[in-house]
């Protein structure tokens, strides 16, 4: 069997640079390689907290990001941001232009740790992107549950799985009014291009969930991570969705009747006997149709 | 320059403004700030400020509050807030950072005993448990010190040489809330004292890097390394910055180091904060009715610790006793501490510490009269001396 080499995409003006060590199949990785796409004109810098993002950078003196970033303490991203993004404004005639602030986090840093932070920095409507790449977990020391683990997850501290749901961080940044939330999806890279393109259009606190599976942490094959995202945004389990001024709702993708189960089936993180699928197909349904009701109440302007 | 009747907290304000508006010619002001008691008027005075190239962010939290100046300091602005107490301990993990990343940021600390129980008087507690994280540390004893130490600090840590943040430290209610008269710096002398703020490694889009990726232990002992050598530097650097305020202000601030009939004494208490306003009263008494040979070491500078000066003004004493508004459990006063250390193969005074004025207890000059005449009647060093309890 003779083995072909795979040509790669080796340009180097490229958000994450080629040489990074992040794991095969990682979420964040192919979240930041779509990020950098979609902003390949615009002058822009990174804060990352502590979590799986900044050890991409790698080790010091290199790093694998192509723009400038600046590690922040674990809860303070946002209040970096704040502080980059206040300096943009006061010399962006000095620097040529308008310069953005994106905040890369966790969900470790945005649903626990950094929530207090996350949600002053929204309620000031600081002009900057925040993303957070969600992938259920503490990823960086080894999986320990977050508050964005979903229910029955098995994690390093839930070994019997996670008793309580995920918390609703969109409907939490919604209610701050920020001027623009959305979920992202890997497997849907058009949207998540139209939607940061969306967000650079727009001033002021602007707030994306992003799906982002962790092979090691779910026990999934690295090859299936753009299946498995693909799989909850058909099933429900992870709608695309935006929501503008914390009011009007839209949905981009609809599920396609897909069974959640075969989202489940695939990761070894709900194997448990605590795993109650009747219940979770239940609460799909509920959530799909409160978040119709909501787009079917929205107002937009005629576009 | 103008004469005003003012708090410290007025002067650290007033001082905070002036230096921000004079980076306008820069990337500008931009400060976290975040309200505690006792220092709650200097960023209420900041807010007020009208800059012309400066933004204030009111945060909800001292952590956040230093997060913004860090994030500001990284892309090039001047960047001060202030602090207290249980507020400057939440605050403390971006601190560190702070200095780690090597950022000029400039933060009045009003002294305040840390609770619980709540007590909002003066102890330097708060700002001594930071006294690892390598911040220049001042200690002002009057307001006239917090007006003029609060520019020179800007200097100091912007000065390429140095490049560390700094505290202004004066102790809560007894500095910061109440009036003295103050010589008031004016905007166009801030602006001829201090140069524009540069960060040689801010946010770079020509050259991008990543700020606090991971490093190994060799490049880490290297950077501990590089701020013990910075912090060496401090003491000569800070003396050239001062001759520079002489030049524009036309006077003198005090130094890092003040001393008061050292020349001669054999007994010199060293002091720092508004308790060496008092000493120096009490010394002034003794040497007038009696012929009680007392002198005193006024410290300013605490971070670095100036042990060559310290030496130097102690090398004729038989006696040291130190003053200390502040209790590490079991090891008592930090500057006594701190002495003891400083005085290794220094001449061998009898070093004794008295824990005055600890969580906020007032320090009368019969509080010092008491401590002169224990030092003075004391053959040999023994455990702290508590007064107040």
């Amino acid at each position: 069997m003779s083995i072909e080499a795979v040509p790669v995409n080796f340009d180097p003006d490229c958000l994450l640079r080629p040489g990074n060590t992040n794991c095969g199949g990682c979420g964040m990785s192919n979240g930041l390689t779509m990020l950098g796409r979609a902003l390949e004109d615009e002058h822009y810098s990174m804060v990352i907290p502590a979590c799986c993002g900044i050890v991409t950078a790698g080790a010091y003196p290199t790093t694998g990001y192509n723009v400038p970033v600046v590690a922040s303490t674990f809860a303070s991203s946002p209040a970096f941001a704040s502080g980059v993004a206040a300096v943009n404004a006061l010399n962006e005639v000095d620097d040529g232009g308008k310069r953005h602030v994106i905040c890369w986090a966790g969900d470790g840093g945005t649903y626990d740790i950094g929530m207090a932070t996350l949600s002053a920095a929204a309620e000031r409507n600081e002009d900057l992107i925040y993303i957070c790449y969600d992938n259920e977990i503490y990823g960086n020391t080894g999986g320990q549950r977050s508050s964005a683990t979903p229910l029955t997850a098995r994690t390093a501290t839930t070994p019997r799985g996670k008793g309580e749901g995920k918390k609703n961080i969109i409907k939490i940044m919604a209610a701050h009014r920020i001027p623009y939330a959305a979920t992202l999806s890997i497997a849907h890279p058009d949207d998540f291009r139209r939607k940061i393109r969306q967000a650079l259009k727009i001033k002021g606190f602007r707030f994306f969930l992003m799906h982002s599976p962790c092979p090691t942490g779910w026990k999934t094959e690295p090859a299936e991570t753009i299946e498995l995202v693909s799989l909850a945004v058909r099933s429900g389990i992870f709608p695309l969705y935006e929501v503008f001024d914390g009011e009007n709702y839209r949905i981009n993708v609809e599920p396609d009747g897909t069974d959640p189960e075969e989202y489940f089936d695939k990761q070894r993180r709900f194997r448990g006997p605590e795993m109650n699928i009747s219940s979770v197909k239940r609460f799909v349904e509920a959530r799909m149709k409160r978040l119709k009701r909501l787009e079917s109440v929205s107002e937009f302007d005629a576009d | 320059m103008s004469m005003q009747l003012v708090t410290g907290n007025h002067a650290a304000g007033h001082a905070f403004g002036l230096a921000g508006e004079a980076n306008r010619t820069a990337r500008g002001a931009v400060c976290g700030i975040y309200p505690i008691t006792p220092q709650t008027e200097i960023v209420e005075y900041v807010a007020k400020f009208s800059f012309s190239k400066g933004a204030v962010v009111p945060v909800e939290s001292e952590h956040s509050a230093m997060g913004v100046c860090l994030g500001a300091a990284m892309n090039g602005a001047r960047s001060f807030t202030a602090s207290s107490s249980n507020g400057l301990a939440y605050m403390a993990e971006n601190v560190m950072v702070a200095s780690f990343y090597r950022l000029p940021i400039v933060m009045a600390v009003v002294n305040r005993t840390l609770g619980p129980p709540w007590n909002i008087w003066a102890d330097q507690g708060d700002s001594l448990m930071f006294r690892d994280f390598a911040w220049i540390q001042l200690y002002c004893e009057t307001s006239q010190d917090v007006a003029d130490t609060s520019l020179l600090a800007f200097r100091l840590a912007e000065d390429p040489r140095i490049m560390l943040p700094v505290m202004v430290c004066m102790d809560g209610f007894i500095i910061s809330h109440t009036s003295m008269e103050v010589e008031l710096a004016e905007q166009e002398q801030v602006d001829r004292f201090l140069p524009p703020c540069n960060v040689p490694h801010k946010l770079d889009f020509d050259q991008p890097k990543t700020m606090g990726g991971m490093t190994f232990p060799q490049e880490t002992v290297a950077h501990r390394h590089e701020l013990q050598e910075a912090m060496g530097r401090v003491p000569a650097v800070f003396e050239e910055h001062r001759e520079r305020f002489r030049d524009v202000f036309d006077r003198d601030l005090a130094g890092a180091v003040e001393a008061y009939y050292c020349e001669d004494a054999d007994t010199i208490f060293v002091t720092s904060g508004s308790i060496s306003t008092t000493m120096r009263d009490v010394i002034d008494k003794r040497r007038e009715r009696g012929d009680d040979k007392v002198g005193m070491v006024a410290i300013k500078m605490f971070r670095p610790f100036p042990v060559d000066r310290i030496r130097e003004l102690c090398a004729g004493a038989k006696k040291v006793g130190v003053l200390d508004r502040n209790c590490s459990a079991d090891r008592g006063g930090i500057f006594w501490q701190e002495i003891r250390a400083a005085m290794q193969g220094g001449g061998h005074p009898l070093i004794q510490g008295y824990l005055t004025g600890v969580g906020g207890c007032d320090v009368i000059p019969k509080t010092v009269h008491e401590v002169v005449d224990d030092l003075l009647g004391r053959s040999e060093a023994g455990e702290p001396v508590w007064k107040g309890v």
